[in-house]
């Protein structure tokens, strides 16, 4: 399950996509929306996806995880639009049949989700907002 | 004349305004003119950290040749997670 969505993304229901009888391990990252970045008050974010491309990438990066690590299931769910403090942004689920596969894979997805698929994050404080990493 | 319209997102859509452009070409450009053109165009394009070009939903550069109906789309520094 490889998703771009616009409505709250239940946690659940990604792990029970991820389970596998062959699986004796779920590793489930879930990232959230944090008050601050820095020394700054974050008061809601905003995410925009390139839908079409970000749905690729993020299969791209299933398929080379495969290739990396004995993998059963993988589930990869980022959300877009408006998210306040809290909300959960991303769930990455991946199921194995031993738990270090699991534990490396999720995180080298997540790194490289960071890293590649086209995802916007603005993060609007008190006094003003701005889009993350775009400037030096 | 061959008329390229590009979608935009994060601050590219802030420093052009809209979610597409529009720039022509007397003939045929690649990913290097296209990006010179509307980094000419469009100066505050250079502030950004790093500005990468998708054509049909891939990263390309340099001299990949784009074609008047392919997908073209700016793509600053990505942030998601």
């Amino acid at each position: 399950m490889i998703q771009i969505s616009s409505q709250s993304i239940d946690i659940q229901e990604c792990i029970d996509a991820a389970q596998s009888e062959r699986a004796g391990a779920i590793d489930v990252f879930i990232g959230t929306v944090r008050n601050h970045n820095k020394s700054k008050d974050v008061v809601r974010l905003e995410f925009e996806t390139y839908d079409l491309m970000a749905v690729k990438k993020m299969e791209e990066l299933a398929n080379q995880a495969r290739e990396r690590w004995d993998i059963e299931k993988i589930v990869m769910v980022h959300r877009k639009g408006v998210l306040q403090i809290g909300d959960v942004a991303v769930v990455i689920a991946v199921s194995t049949p031993h738990r270090v596969a699991s534990f490396e894979a999720c995180q080298w997805l997540i790194d490289t989700l960071k890293e590649v698929v086209p995802i916007w994050k603005k993060e609007i404080y008190g006094d003003g907002e701005e889009w993350l990493e775009a400037h030096a | 004349m061959i008329k390229y319209k590009i979608s935009l997102f994060g601050i590219t859509r802030d420093i052009v305004g809209g979610t597409h452009t529009s720039i022509e070409f007397a003939q045929q450009a690649n990913v290097e003119s296209l990006l010179a053109k509307l980094r000419k165009d469009f100066p505050r394009l250079n502030d950004i950290r790093s500005l990468l070009v998708a054509v049909n939903a891939e990263y390309a550069e340099g001299n990949f040749p784009i074609n008047e109906h392919d997908e073209i789309a700016l793509i600053p520094p990505v942030s998601g997670g």
